[in-house]
This record gives structure tokens, C-alpha cells and sequence, in this order.
């Protein structure tokens, strides 16, 4: 094992602050864009020391625990499992490409835009790895912040408007998780996550509570039909905002499903499967019927991204090894296909100045190396075997034909619209009537640098998700033998009768 | 003794200092040069008499950690008021050291305020500071305006005032004593007592005036409207605090349950919803933050009907959080009004680039304001909740938390035209020079959103001692 006296945790939630802070005294604008460039590289240097992590052992490592406050026992703590460590991994890996693919986009205010990308990283990193449920929901509306400033300062056109939406939803949807977590902090006890999750709460306060939480993390994810903030958020963004709102932003909503809902209101998430995973299987068909139809391509990804997120949140709701794994290997994989998407997006425009499919046809006439990458995440992001998202995939319906043929079949047409959409778009982009493009130049070696580690982990994933699978087992395993001991009595649940035996059957049923 | 009252008599020395100026050098502005290291020193030497407890003059004026923890926050707002009034615009040059004269009464009224433990002497030292508020409000050259909101200041609160006399009446009819130690030993049950019930509550409203509690609420955004910026932002912020000191021990007489507090506590849901859905649609930046103070006035009453003492130092260390962000966000208004004109929403346009260091301070008051982490008002806030789940008021927690929601909107307006409208063809310039000041305050929200514990454990030394 590693040394646990290096605090690795806390140096990759204040080392991005520390790099920020360090940014204020450079005046030189190309000087800041290589210092950011560095601190992202040293933040993954630092994340290094994670590889230690304990495959064999599903508990929260590398846990680091202060005393904060002590009046209302809220502890600094931080700490990774196999879930949140993928989810860190990913964050902190994409603060360089970020730099990277804004480096020419990003014209004006530039000190202040890698300011707030590097805020941004270590509000990431903090939700993720806190373990006071307090310290989460600093790090957690802390994140609005920064993202308020990505979408506010350098969107679009209409940058205004969605960037009041996205903070507006948001942090509506957030307030009553506040009010969760006082609820269990009085009920429990503690704000210590794992001390928590060992306890059993009563059925009406699960009932409440998930219902608070469920509320903030469907608008997070997006649920449908919390969905509406997504696609104007991401459209107006810049590239850097897109990415990081679709690889890390979204992921939290999924995450807060697994770490909270899962273990502290186990019945309650039992009493509103049904529901979820109703409102998953719309989000599926939703955004991939929606996505048809776009001919901005920046929306079309936006609702692509419902879509996906609804297989997440559907894995997570079928409470099986399967699902959750391939929930969890979804929300790694859309993290890579559609940040590098929205990238590739961002690099289109940064040619035609258009985000619009007409605009950008026929590319693939005179942008080889672009075309290559655009058909590669197009084909992960319809899970083709072979990329990571078919891995991903195919674990969820396997799931979801575990739990019943119902589900399952409603998720199959997802997939196929998945290939509809994104095909069409590839198509267009390639092979279409060339509507500019003859003068633009192949993709640069910049542009190389940034996609490249994208493209292995596509490939990496899609062939060997083995090690990805092996990091998050331990984690998952000790997650539902939880929730399968805290459920197994739910007979005694006020639940209405027969709704009552029929998700006990499914439950059965779900669980290996 | 003398170190026991060492914040009041420093003050005192202040307030005469500046007496003896106004008469050998009438219309010289002396003060501005000195009285803010002089208050400087005062909030430190505050600091140093924390530990002070003592009860003197037979038994109406008790110095224990409430009433100090409340003095250093009177003193470290009187500071931000001080510093923040220097070289007002609208202000004529001999009236400033007046000015400063009646800004240091009001302030030692807060201070005596926060030691009264007799009804009378509680009476008495809310006069004094509300006095030299009466004669603050109106002190606005040349604007109609200001006349009008001091005189709407001095009608309600002569109202308020004579409601809150008539209660005092009731409570020593029925309990037949003025003094708190003695009151909270009698019974205060509607049904065996309600003559006294009823006038606790009318003494009450005479606080919830201060405090801008609805349906005491009726001046607030008038007189802020109305009066200068730097008066603004002394009225709005530290006559809470006495306010607060006041109710808070008032509270410790009420049981959860009885409706004494039960009206309490809707009249907090009213009042934060009111006050925000009101601000929702202002325009003027000062008449917002009045309607943003009526809503605060309702989130510091649930810590009061916790009724625990974790809940009375929550609400004791709101009031102090709420006296931080707002004088913040007022130093942001009045560095910015050159002229000493109101600010609307559009005058913030592009600040971020005429000054960062006021766009950066002026996002930090309003994302504390809305409770947004890592604030000092998320503290505070998170408080404040925690401390009034599960004592009967769970609806009231909810309808505050959903009352940030409310609140993000026009809160998140400051920061939206301060970063991302493009500034108006001329920007004025911001005034030099003192953006320092500005920044720390800045840091000290950030950093009591981040390590609260020191402050908090003074807030609760006071909680405890009222309810162990």
C-alpha cells in the first residue's frame, strides 16, 4: 500500500486553488496558458499515488479525517472507493485537455477562464472524494460557481439566459438535499458518510429524504424531464464548459444516486425503482427521438447525453452487480465519448464559426485525421463492440433483461436510436455535400495531443475493461450486500399492498 | 469594574472626544481622520474583554459571553459603518463630524443594549441607539427623499415603540417584576397567564420593528431607499444585532410549542417569503437588499424557536454573519455611488472590468447572502437549519430552504451585471484607493464559511449560558 501520510486527497482538492491563486500575479497570456497547462499535468502527477488503490478491498481508502466543526461534529474527510476513484481519475485527466482544446477558442479574459477551470477541478475533485456529507454539499453547490462563470462569461450568444437556468435549476433542486442531510444528521447522528451508511433510517424518513435527494441529483443528471436546463447550458458554453459539464457535471447526479439514495434510503429507493426507472427508459427514448432531430450539433450531443444518462440511472435502479457496474462503466464512458465529442465539436467551430450540421457537411473530404476521431466517438458513443460504451452498455441491458423482459425491451430502441442519431450526424459530416471545409486545415498537433488519450481509453475500455471492472467489484459487492440486508424486510414496509410484493418479486429477482 | 466595561467606556470616551470637536470646531471634518483606527482599537479592545462576566447596578445590566460576543460584533461593525461613511457624497462638510457623533450614540446604545437584563433598562437603551438613528436617516443633502424615510422611521417606530411600552405594561401587571432572571422562573402560559403572554409579545413587536420582522417590516425598504448609502448600511445591518441580542433572550422564556412561539415562527415563514419574493422585482440595489433584510430578519428567528441553545447561538452568530455580508455589500454600493446617488442593477454593469477587486467582493456578500458555500452565510445558514430540525419546526426549515431558491435569482442579479454585461459607454470609475478594506472583508466571509468553529464556539459559550 501506499504511504497514508502523504494527504493525496487534499492535495488534489489545494493544489488546482494554490495553482489559482498563483495564476492572479501573471500578466503574460500565453505564460498562463502553459502554467495551467503544467498544473493540470503536475494534478494527474499528484493523482499518481492512487494507483496504490487496494483492488481487494471494497472500504474507502486513503482516508484522511479532521476535525472541522466540532460543535455539529462536521469532520473534514475525504476518501476514495471504487466508484469515486474512477470519477477522480477522469476529472483531474481532463483539466489538461481542457486547457488544450480552449487554447486558441478562449479570446478574451483568459486569466480568469484558467482561474475558473482550475476552481472548477478542485470542486470536482471535492465532490467526489468527500465523506462528510456536509463537506460533499459544500463542494457540490461551491461547483455552481465556477460553472455559472464558464457558461456566463465566454458562452455564446444567448449565454445570459442559459446560464441563469442551469444556476437557477440547479441550486433549486439542491436546497431540499440540504435539508436531507440535516434530516440524517439528526436522525444519525453523524455527517461522517460510512458512519451513515451503517444505519438504518425509518421508512417515511427514507421516503422524504429520497425524495429531496432524488429531486437535486435527476436535475443533476438530467433526468428526464429535469432535462431542460442541459441542452441550452451546453449549447452557449464553451468547449471547455461543455466538456467538463458532460464528463464530470452529470456524473455527480449518478454518483449522489450510488453513494446516498442506495445506502441511506435503501426501502424508499426499492418504493421508487419502478418510478426510476420509468423516468430512466424515458430519458433514453426522449433524447435519442429529440437528438434526431437537431441540426445544431452541440444540442444533438446535449440530448445524446440524456440518453445516456438514462441508461446510468437505469443500471442504478436495477440494484444488480450487472446494472451498477454498467452504470458505473457508462458514466466513465460518456465522460470520454462525449467530452471528446463536444471537443471535436469545439474544433469544427473553431473553423466554420458554426455549430450547425449544414455548415460543417462533408468534412471528411478534407479533415482525414478530424473525420477519423469524429467516426471513432461516434461509433463509442452508439456502443459499437469493440469501444468502450458497448462494454458499458451491454452490462445495463444485461441487467435490465435480468430484472425483466420489459425493461429490457424498452431500452433496446434507445440503443437503436443511438445509432440513428449519431449516424446521420457522422454521415453528414463525412460524406455529405461539401458546404465549406476546403480550406481548412487538418486537425493540429495540439488538437492531436488532446484527442489521442481519449481515443486509447476508448479502445483501452472497449477491449479490456477488466481493470475498470476489477476497481469498482469490491466497491459495488459491498454496496448491494447492504442494501439486500436492509431491504430483505420489506414486507414490514408501509408501502401500498401489492405494489409492496410486486417490487419485493423484482427485487428477488434483481438480486444474483 | 472598569475592565469589565471596558467596550462601552471606550466608546464613551469616542462619542465625548467627538462632543468636544463638534463644539470648539464646529464644521471641520476632524473625525474622519482618526475615528476609524479609533474604532479599530475599539474592536479590539472588545476582543480582549470576551471573557468578562459580571452583574452590576443592582441586577439590570449583566455582562456574560451573549452580551460580549454581541459587543464585538457591534464594534466590528461599527468599524466597516465608520470607514464606510468616510468622505460621503451627500453629506455637507460641517455636518460630517455630527454625523459621526450620532453614528457612535447609536452604536453605544447596541452596546448597553446587549448588557440589559431589566425591561426598563432593555427600554431605555433602545432609545438611545434608535435616537441618533432618527437623526441619521434624514441627513441627505439636497433629497426629499431622505426626509421622507426619516420621518416613516420615526412614526413606525414611535408606533412600534408605544406598542411595545403597552407591553411592557401587561408583563409587570401580571408577573409583577421587570427583571429577566425573575420573569423566566414565572409561568408564561396562555392559559394560566395570558395577560402576560400577550404583552411579552407586544414588547416583542417592538424588536421585530428593528429587526424589519413582518408585519413590522413596512419602512425597511423606504428608509434604505431613502437615506444615504452610508446610513443605509449602518441602519440595515447593526440595530439587528440589538434586535437579535434582545429576542434571543427573550426566547429563553418561551417554551417550543406555546403559541407565543408558534407565531413566531410563522411570522419567520411569512417574513422570508415576503421579503424575497418582494425583492424579486426591485430594481434599486438598496430597496433589494431592504426586502433581502426582511427575509433575513425571518431566517435568524429559527435559530429562536430551536428553542435550544445550539439555536440561540445559531441565531446570534446569523445576526453576526448577516451584519458581515450586508455591510460588505452596502461598502461595495458605496464605493461605487460617486455622487452618493442610489444604485440600480445597471450601474453594476461590467464592474468586472472597471474593478475586479469590487466585482470579486460584491459576488462574495451575494453568494453568502444567498447561502451559497463556501460562505460564511452557508455556515450560518446550515446552522440555523440543523439547530430547528426535529423541535416541532420542520415545515419552517423547509419553507427557508426553499426561500434560498427563491432568493438565488435576484442575489445572482449583482453578480450577473457585475460579470457579464458589458459596461455602458462612459463607465464612471470606481472610487480609488481603500479596495483593501473591501477585500478583507471579503476574505473574512470566506474564511468564517471555511473555519467557523472559533467563532461559533463564542456564539455558543453565549447559547449555553442562557439555556444550559
Amino acid at each position: 500500500m501506499t504511504a497514508s501520510s502523504f494527504p493525496v486527497l487534499s492535495a488534489l482538492i489545494f493544489f488546482p486553488l494554490g495553482a489559482a491563486a498563483a495564476l492572479l500575479a501573471v500578466k503574460n497570456v500565453d505564460l498562463i496558458r502553459k502554467l495551467t497547462l503544467v498544473a493540470g499535468i503536475i494534478e494527474i502527477a499528484l493523482a499518481l499515488p492512487l494507483l496504490g488503490f487496494d483492488l481487494s478491498s471494497g472500504a474507502f481508502q486513503f482516508v484522511e479525517k479532521a476535525a472541522w466543526v466540532p460543535q455539529w461534529g462536521l469532520t473534514y474527510s475525504l476518501g476514495v472507493d471504487g466508484i469515486s476513484l474512477l470519477m477522480v481519475f477522469l476529472t483531474v485527466a481532463l483539466l489538461p485537455l481542457c486547457v488544450l482544446c480552449s487554447w486558441n477558442y478562449i479570446s478574451k479574459r483568459i486569466k480568469e477562464f484558467h482561474i475558473v477551470l482550475l476552481l472548477m477541478t478542485s470542486a470536482c475533485v471535492g465532490v467526489f472524494v468527500a465523506l462528510d456529507f456536509v463537506l460533499f454539499y459544500l463542494f457540490w453547490e461551491a461547483m455552481l460557481v465556477p460553472m455559472y462563470l464558464l457558461i456566463a462569461v465566454w458562452g455564446g450568444p444567448n449565454k445570459r439566459y442559459a446560464s441563469i437556468k442551469f444556476f437557477l435549476y440547479t441550486l433549486a433542486g439542491s436546497t431540499l438535499l440540504l435539508v436531507a442531510i440535516i434530516a440524517f444528521y439528526v436522525a444519525g447522528g453523524t455527517f461522517f458518510i460510512p458512519g451513515l451508511m451503517t444505519k438504518t433510517f425509518s421508512p417515511e424518513l427514507q421516503f422524504w429524504t429520497f425524495l429531496a435527494m432524488a429531486l437535486a441529483f435527476a436535475i443533476k443528471c438530467p433526468m428526464f424531464p429535469f432535462h431542460t436546463w442541459l441542452p441550452a447550458a451546453h449549447v452557449e458554453a464553451p468547449t471547455a464548459g461543455s466538456v467538463l459539464l458532460a464528463s464530470v457535471l452529470l456524473k455527480m447526479g449518478t454518483y449522489g444516486f450510488l453513494r446516498f439514495c442506495i445506502p441511506l434510503a435503501p426501502n424508499a429507493c426499492v418504493t421508487f425503482a419502478p418510478l426510476m426507472i420509468a423516468l430512466s427508459i424515458a430519458s433514453i427514448l426522449y433524447g435519442g427521438v429529440i437528438a434526431l432531430g437537431q441540426k445544431d450539433m452541440k444540442k444533438l450531443i446535449a440530448y445524446s447525453s440524456v440518453g445516456h444518462m438514462g441508461f446510468v440511472t437505469l443500471g442504478i435502479f436495477l440494484f444488480s452487480q450487472r446494472g451498477v457496474e454498467g452504470a458505473i462503466m457508462q458514466m466513465l464512458n460518456h465522460g470520454i465519448t462525449t467530452g471528446g465529442l463536444f471537443m471535436l465539436v469545439g474544433a469544427a467551430y473553431e473553423r466554420s464559426h458554426s455549430r450547425e450540421i449544414a455548415d460543417n457537411m462533408g468534412l471528411g473530404k478534407f479533415l482525414p485525421a478530424y473525420m477519423f476521431f469524429f467516426g471513432l466517438f461516434s461509433l463509442s458513443s452508439l456502443g459499437f463492440p469493440g469501444t468502450n460504451s458497448f462494454v458499458g452498455e451491454a452490462l445495463v441491458l444485461v441487467g435490465a433483461f435480468q430484472n425483466s423482459l420489459l425493461v429490457g425491451g424498452l431500452a433496446i430502441p434507445g440503443a437503436m436510436l443511438a445509432a440513428a442519431y449519431m449516424l446521420r450526424l457522422l454521415q453528414k459530416l463525412a460524406w455529405g455535400q461539401p458546404s465549406c471545409g476546403a480550406k481548412f486545415a487538418d486537425l493540429s498537433r495540439r488538437e492531436w495531443i488532446y484527442l489521442t488519450p481519449l481515443a486509447i481509453l476508448v479502445f483501452y475500455i472497449g477491449l479490456a475493461p477488466t481493470l475498470t471492472l476489477r476497481v469498482m467489484d469490491p466497491s459495488i459487492d459491498n454496496l448491494l450486500k447492504e442494501f439486500t440486508a436492509k431491504t430483505t424486510n420489506i414486507a414490514e414496509h408501509d408501502a401500498p399492498a401489492g405494489l409492496t410484493q410486486y417490487l419485493a418479486l423484482i427485487g428477488k429477482e434483481a438480486r444474483p | 469594574m472598569m475592565l469589565t466595561l471596558l467596550p462601552e467606556a471606550l466608546l464613551l470616551g469616542l462619542i465625548v472626544i467627538l462632543f468636544v470637536q463638534v463644539i470648539v470646531k464646529p464644521g471641520q471634518d476632524l473625525a474622519a481622520k482618526w475615528l476609524p483606527w479609533a474604532c479599530l482599537g475599539l474592536l479590539a479592545a472588545t476582543g480582549t474583554s470576551l471573557a468578562q462576566t459580571g452583574l452590576m447596578f443592582g441586577k439590570t445590566y449583566q455582562i456574560d459571553a451573549l452580551s460580549q460576543f454581541i459587543k464585538l460584533a457591534v464594534a466590528a461593525g461599527l468599524f466597516m459603518a465608520v470607514a464606510n461613511a468616510k468622505g460621503q457624497a451627500t453629506l455637507k462638510e460641517p455636518m460630517r463630524t455630527d454625523y459621526y457623533l450620532l453614528l457612535c450614540i447609536s452604536a453605544w446604545g447596541l452596546m448597553l443594549l446587549a448588557s440589559s437584563v431589566e425591561l426598563m433598562t432593555i427600554y431605555i437603551s433602545l432609545e438611545i441607539s434608535s435616537y441618533a438613528l432618527y437623526a441619521l436617516v434624514p441627513l441627505r443633502a439636497g433629497d426629499k427623499r431622505a426626509a421622507e424615510a426619516g420621518i416613516k422611521y420615526v412614526l413606525f417606530g414611535a408606533a412600534a415603540t408605544a406598542v411595545s411600552l403597552y407591553g411592557f405594561a401587561y408583563i409587570t401587571a401580571a408577573q409583577h417584576t421587570t427583571f429577566l432572571a425573575e420573569l423566566t422562573t414565572k409561568e408564561w402560559d396562555f392559559a394560566t397567564n395570558p395577560g402576560a403572554l400577550v404583552g411579552l409579545v407586544m414588547f416583542l413587536a417592538g424588536f421585530m420593528y428593528k429587526l424589519a420582522l413582518f408585519p413590522f417590516h413596512f419602512w425597511c425598504p423606504d428608509v434604505y431607499q431613502g437615506a444615504s448609502n452610508e446610513t443605509a448600511a449602518y441602519a440595515a445591518t447593526l440595530p439587528k444585532l440589538g434586535a437579535v441580542v434582545i429576542l434571543v433572550r427573550l426566547a429563553s422564556l418561551l417554551v417550543p410549542g406555546q403559541p407565543g412561539m408558534t407565531i413566531l415562527a410563522i411570522l419567520a415563514a411569512v417574513s422570508m417569503t415576503f421579503g424575497n419574493l418582494s425583492a424579486l422585482v426591485q430594481d434599486d440595489v438598496k430597496r433589494m437588499l431592504g426586502y433581502s433584510s426582511i427575509a433575513h430578519a425571518g431566517y435568524v428567528v429559527i435559530g429562536l424557536v430551536a428553542g435550544t441553545a445550539e439555536g440561540l447561538a445559531s441565531a446570534t452568530f446569523y445576526a453576526l454573519v448577516y451584519v458581515l455580508m450586508n455591510l460588505t455589500c452596502f461598502w461595495v454600493v458605496c464605493h461605487l455611488s460617486k455622487d452618493g446617488r442610489n444604485m440600480l442593477y445597471s450601474d453594476l454593469d461590467g464592474l468586472h472590468q472597471r474593478s475586479p477587486v469590487l466585482a470579486f467582493v460584491l459576488a462574495v456578500a451575494a453568494f453568502s447572502l444567498v447561502g451559497l458555500p463556501p460562505t460564511a452565510g452557508f455556515m450560518g445558514k446550515l446552522f440555523l437549519l440543523t439547530s430547528a430540525w426535529g423541535h416541532g419546526y420542520d415545515w419552517l426549515v423547509i419553507i427557508a430552504a426553499l426561500n434560498t431558491a427563491i432568493s438565488i435569482y435576484f442575489y445572482l442579479s449583482l453578480v450577473r451585471h457585475a460579470y457579464t454585461h458589458d459596461p455602458v459607454a462612459t463607465p464612471a470609475p470606481a472610487k480609488e484607493g481603500g479596495l483593501a478594506l473591501g477585500t478583507i472583508f471579503a476574505s473574512i466571509i470566506l474564511l468564517l464559511g471555511i473555519l467557523p468553529a472559533p467563532v461559533y464556539d463564542l456564539a455558543m459559550q453565549a447559547g449555553k449560558a442562557l439555556l444550559p
